[in-house]
């Protein structure tokens, strides 16, 4: 284990817990932006440069910026003084560190996880190319089915009702 | 430990964080931004498994994480999309107090 | 002449076809009723005079077997049910006087019932009784013979209570069917028997009938538990059909209350005809009879006992039929006697002279009773001599037919020839002097009768308590009332003479021979003597009656009669009819109503009762089953729906609309899911 791979894991880390347990929503949203950033990073190192790259591209640049907006449109509703967490808040927290302990237990113990060192593997972005556009043909025109679908639905769904319901 | 058992645990403990903010907090954008956190967190498991895993020719991991990336986006974006559309009814991104679904 | 013989359903069947078409007529199609009814009786007498000539050709040609028509009405089983008719002497006899005594009464009525209401009923009752009593005639089966006779019980119920809205008529009516109906149980009794016994109820039938030669013997040689032969105890229970029908003694009670129907009915069925048809039975199973001395000897005794009885019951009587229906009683119990101890021609031949002397005398008392406008007490009549002298004339004849008046009346030469037989009877003498003894009776009443009602002056006129009730004058009758009665005295005295000892053509004919004039016979030592002997007593009977009655005729109505002065307590045994009514009311009458009482209440409380209980049982049923169905199904299902209710009550606090609860609930479902592969995966 590289110094390389630590230092990502608590850069990761913290920003995800930041952005979990800020007041302040942008602050929320911004740490979110460093934890895609981290994950970036993390990418990069594990050889899958694409990848990297287009997690910064949509997450940082689309999702994050996204996500920016949608605070900005719902301000005024929450005053400054109220709680943060929601009733029952200890229950949601005990959960999420049994699933921790669980799925860290199973990796920790597992006797099946693969030790042999390889080589590097070779990503190219040909070799993206020629995998989406043979093997996976069919996944990526769904994939566009899904992204027009989604950008239509989200659009309407979020377009200002006229005279009647409003 | 190997550097994949290593990748592993870091990303159950980021999905365990995404899974605790989204269960802990009250404003739906934070569940939802815990939500973005586990999508991720599946993702940097992909992708370990892909570095350390028998046949990396496939391809098979990289892939699957770019299509999960393109479907997060457009899942993000249609959840916000809802949120901002209920806030406008409800006045309020609190989860507590969406309650129509009452049974 | 041989058609006749299958043709002699047509007799009885005449009148029943006018009975049918009058019914159907309107009430006041008077004219058309009487004509249909007289009309029918001319052609069934036309056909009977034909049967009657044919029957005379036939023992003038030497054959005396009587001729049947039998033929196969349907099957039972293997067996065949067969009716039949009969042609012999004795039917072609009793065919003419039926039709010819039936035909006059038909006349009489006319004028009779002219001014009732209800003229085409008791036409329409009278053609039916008519054709029911030829019916009985002609039957050459015990079954059908029976089947008649109820309905001539039926109709006699009919015309007894025909003014029904008097409640003595229709008690009188209801006392005749009940009374007769016990006789009739007895007959049906017999012919049951008959028929186990001989397999047939056809009288001839070539041999092989119950009357004919081969069945006779069986039936006396079959003796039966008691003791008794079969043919005595079948012949003593039809002769008990005998003695309802025919009024003898256990079960006379009847006949003088049947008084109460219209004069023309009591003069056709209780004098002529229906009361007749029991001494008829008698002869018509004659052969039955005669194979046992038993079955004769209780004949001529009940025969004799009731002629007593009834005769001395007339005496003491006050109302012009009840003197009249106790002496045909009595001239039944002659009748049968006559039966009894001379064979049938002795009886047949009393009966068919009776016949037409009653019919007479009852005709008469009709046309007094309608001349003194409805008035039948004999205390407040008087002086109709004078004032009806056709009736009284008429009247005489019959009356003095009936005492036996010696030589010139036919009631003599018949009543002799009983007595003649009587006094040859092998059995005993009792009947003979007991049948002399109400000889003697019967001259004593009829003069009283005629006395009381005929001579001395019209009491009504005369004053006195009773009188002032009676009101005006009395008037003859009309001629369609009196011309049959004219008719019927030519034969109360013509008639006799086919039967005296010089000359026994009836009795030859019945027996089916042919007769001779024997006058030696006649002049006989013991037949002279019985002549004189029954001439005497006649003549001491009327001269007796004369003696109480005639000398001094009553003047008020209210006076006392001289017999009742003279034995006022044997007179009121007499006057109330030896009490045998209310001896009737208190012993089998109450029984009965006790009876049907405790029958009553078998019936309520145990056969309906398991009915009302099976009822109950049901209800009780059902009304568990509503409980169960209310309370367990019904509760059950709900409590069930209650509880699902509930439990989605429950189970609805699962949605509590919070997003992030089903996203915690999602989480641990996560973690037990990879617990489980991990476990699952590891064992």
């Amino acid at each position: 284990m590289s110094a390389g791979f630590y230092v990502i894991a608590i850069l990761i880390v913290g920003s995800a817990v930041a952005a979990m347990s800020l007041r302040n929503l942008v602050h929320c949203a911004l740490s979110l932006a460093v934890t895609f950033a981290g994950l970036a990073l993390a990418y990069l190192q594990l050889q899958a440069q694409f990848v990297g790259f287009a997690q910064v591209l949509v997450y940082v640049g689309a999702v994050a910026i996204l996500i920016v907006f949608a605070i900005l449109l719902t301000r005024g509703g929450d005053s400054e003084k109220e709680a943060i967490l929601s009733p029952g808040w200890v229950w949601g927290l005990g959960i999420a560190a049994l699933v921790f302990v669980v799925a860290g237990g199973a990796v920790v113990s597992s006797k099946l996880l693969p030790t042999v060192q390889r080589a590097t593997p070779a990503a190219t972005v040909k070799q993206i190319g020629d995998q989406l556009m043979t093997q996976y043909i069919l996944p990526l025109e769904v994939i566009g089915l899904l992204l027009t679908a989604a950008l239509i639905g989200a659009v309407i769904i979020a377009m200002r009702e006229t005279e009647g319901g409003q | 430990m190997t550097p994949l058992a290593g990748y592993l645990l870091l990303s159950a403990l980021l999905f365990a964080i995404g899974l605790g903010g989204a269960l802990a907090r009250r404003n739906a954008i934070i569940v939802l931004i815990g939500i973005e956190l586990m999508l991720n967190a599946a993702n940097l498991n992909f992708i370990a498994f892909w570095r350390y895993g028998p046949n990396p020719e496939a391809l098979t991991g990289i892939l699957f994480v770019l299509f999960s990336i393109g479907i997060a986006a457009a899942e993000a974006a249609v959840g916000l999309a809802i949120i901002i559309a209920v806030y406008r009814h409800y006045r309020t991104t609190n989860l507590d107090r969406i309650t129509s679904l009452k049974g | 002449m041989d058609w006749i013989v299958p043709f002699l359903w047509l007799i009885p069947a005449l009148p029943l076809i006018a009975a049918g078409a009058v019914a159907v007529v309107p009430k006041n199609r008077k004219r058309f009723a009487a004509t249909a009814a007289i009309a029918s009786m001319v052609g069934s007498l036309v056909l009977a005079l034909i049967a009657f000539g044919h029957s005379l050709a036939r023992i003038k040609g030497g054959q005396s077997a009587p001729e049947v028509f039998n033929f196969r009405w349907f099957d039972l089983g293997e067996s065949a049910l067969r009716l039949g008719w009969v042609l012999d002497p004795l039917t072609a006899v009793m065919l003419v006087m039926v039709c010819l005594v039936g035909l006059l009464i038909f006349i009489y009525s006319v004028g009779y019932m002219a001014h009732d209401d209800n003229f085409t009923r008791f036409f329409c009752f009278l053609a039916l009784f008519a054709s029911a009593m030829l019916g009985v005639i002609i039957s050459n089966n015990l079954l059908l013979l029976f089947i008649c006779w109820e309905l001539v019980g039926l109709t006699s119920y009919l015309l007894i209570g025909f003014w029904f809205h008097k409640p003595e008529a229709a008690a009188a009516a209801k006392k005749a069917f009940i009374t007769t109906r016990i006789g009739d149980l007895a007959f049906l009794l017999g012919m049951v028997w008959l028929n186990s016994e001989t397999g047939t109820l056809l009288f001839y039938d070539g041999g092989r009938g119950c009357l004919e030669q081969g069945a006779l013997s069986a039936l006396m040689a079959r003796a039966t538990s008691l003791g008794i032969a079969a043919s005595t105890g079948i012949g003593l229970l039809i002769f008990a059909g005998a003695v309802g029908k025919s009024g003898q003694l256990p079960l006379h009670v009847w006949l003088p209350d049947a008084m109460e129907g219209p004069t023309p009915v009591s003069a056709l069925i209780h004098a002529a005809t229906m009361v007749a048809a029991g001494v008829f039975l008698v002869a018509r199973v004659y052969p039955l009879m005669e194979a046992s001395s038993a079955t004769l000897t209780v004949i001529t005794w009940v025969g004799v006992l009731t002629a007593f009885f009834a005769a001395s019951i007339a005496v003491a009587q006050n109302d012009i039929k009840r003197i009249l229906a106790y002496s045909t009683v009595s001239q039944l119990g002659f009748m049968m006697m006559g039966l009894g101890v001379g064979g049938v021609a002795v009886g047949m031949f009393h009966l068919i002279t009776h016949a037409f002397f009653k019919a007479l005398l009852f005709m008469g008392a009709g046309s007094v009773i309608h001349g003194c406008h409805e008035e039948q007490d004999i205390r407040k009549m008087g002086g109709l001599k004078r004032l009806m002298p056709l009736t009284f004339a008429t009247y005489m004849a019959g009356m003095l037919a009936l005492s036996g008046f010696p030589l010139l009346f036919s009631g003599f030469w018949s009543k002799d020839e009983i007595l003649h037989a009587a006094h040859g009877w092998d059995g005993s003498h009792g009947p003979f002097y007991l049948g002399l003894v109400a000889a003697f009776l019967t001259a004593f009443y009829m003069t009283r009768q005629v006395c009381q009602v005929f001579l001395g002056e019209h009491r009504a006129r005369a004053g006195g308590a009773l009188a002032a009730q009676s009101p005006c004058q009395p008037h003859e009758s009309p001629a369609v009332m009196t011309v049959p009665l004219v008719v019927l005295s030519f034969f109360a005295v013509l008639l006799g003479f086919v039967g005296t000892p010089a000359w026994p053509w009836f009795q030859q004919f019945l027996k089916g021979g042919v007769a001779a004039t024997d006058f030696q016979h006649l002049f006989s030592a013991e037949t002279l003597r019985l002549i004189g002997l029954s001439s005497v007593i006649a003549l001491g009977g009327i001269g007796t009656g004369w003696w109480f009655y005639g000398r001094r005729p009553l003047k008020v109505a209210d006076e006392v009669d001289p017999v009742e002065s003279l034995r006022p307590d044997i007179y009121g045994v007499l006057r109330n009819k030896y009490y045998i009514d209310e001896i009737y009311e208190v012993t089998f009458v109450s029984l009965n109503a006790w009876w049907a009482r405790a029958c009553n209440w078998l019936e309520f409380w145990v056969w309906s009762g398991v009915a009302r209980a099976a009822g109950h049982v049901v209800l009780g049923l059902g009304w568990v089953n509503r409980a169960i169905d209310e309370y367990i199904v019904n509760l059950g299902f709900d409590r069930g729906c209650e509880g699902v209710t509930r439990g989605g009550g429950w189970f609805s606090r699962l949605q509590n609309g919070q997003v992030q609860t089903y996203l915690r609930v999602i989480g641990v479902a996560l973690a037990v899911l990879v617990l489980l592969l991990i476990w699952g995966g590891r064992s």
